[in-house]
């Protein structure tokens, strides 16, 4: 595989109130390498949406992304609880984040419909008790 | 129109202002963080009531030119701060969201 530019991202769980950090400095990284606006913004919600899943449903994680020529695949991990079933979380409108996050705005049931929106490409590992991979790639050009 | 010319325009109250000069196209409103994330659109303005620090983030991903706080809320200075450190242009309103967007529709937006 050809040569990547590599970010890579631990996502603290604790603190859901400062949560997008790793996708602030993403999108800083991508401003600097030239990559076009449209590109970066599809990226940066993608991002957001799974950093932000990773702290609420499963106390934090890591977050790697890779930029290579012709395209841009995230990687999100994390050792929580897992999902039961993918294709119900996948439906707008599901969630079961707690009512402290839904205070804050959170809990929609819209952060995986976005995921596969913003990206060409989604795939969802997941093994209950667990944990969870997710693979996202956005095609450049 | 810039942001700094719509608050001025509609007398809006500036509570950060780091990126007055930027453009404003169109208005989304919304408080669910994941229905702004995925309907907004690039440089709309961000009509919403929720004041906690996750809007910050949101508006720069989204990339929005600004958010108008609607119903008199205001922010927790460490949330202001760190909007005006980040360059996400927040403004204020004491109207409910209605009444800003009907003045924005006003005005073309
Ligand atoms: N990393 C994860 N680990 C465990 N469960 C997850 C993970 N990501 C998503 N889920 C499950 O899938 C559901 C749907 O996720 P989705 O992001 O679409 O909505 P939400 O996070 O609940 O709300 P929103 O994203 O709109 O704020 C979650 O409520 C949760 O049950
Ligand atoms: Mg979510």
């Amino acid at each position: 595989m050809d040569e990547a530019v590599r970010f890579h991202f631990v996502v603290d769980g604790e603190d859901f109130t400062s949560a997008g950090q790793a996708s602030v400095q993403v999108k800083k990284n991508l401003r600097r390498l030239g990559i076009p606006p449209e590109v970066i913004r599809k990226i940066s919600i993608a991002m957001y949406e799974g950093e932000i899943n990773m702290v609420i449903h499963a106390d934090g994680g890591e977050a790697e992304v890779l930029v290579y020529e012709d395209r841009i695949v995230m990687i999100l991990t994390d050792r929580g609880p897992g999902i039961a079933d993918v294709e119900k979380a996948m439906q707008e409108g599901y969630s079961t984040a707690p009512d402290n996050v839904r205070s804050l705005g959170f809990g929609a049931g819209m952060g995986l419909p976005n995921m596969k929106r913003y990206t060409d490409d989604m795939k969802i590992e997941s093994v209950v008790g667990e944990g969870t991979t997710i693979t996202m790639t956005v095609l450049l050009a | 129109m810039t942001v700094t010319e719509l608050k001025d325009t509609l007398s809006l109250t500036s509570v950060t202002l780091p990126e007055g000069d930027r453009e404003v196209e169109g208005v989304y409103i919304g408080d669910l963080l994941s229905w702004v994330m995925g309907r907004a659109q690039a440089d709309n303005v961000w009509l919403t009531i929720m004041s906690n620090l996750n809007i910050v983030a949101v508006a720069t991903l989204a990339d929005v030119s600004c958010i108008i706080l609607c119903e008199g809320v205001t922010l927790e200075e460490s949330v202001r701060s760190t909007a005006e450190a980040k360059g996400v242009n927040i403004l204020a309103a004491e109207a409910p969201a209605y009444e800003t967007a009907k003045r924005l529709a006003e005005l073309g937006l």
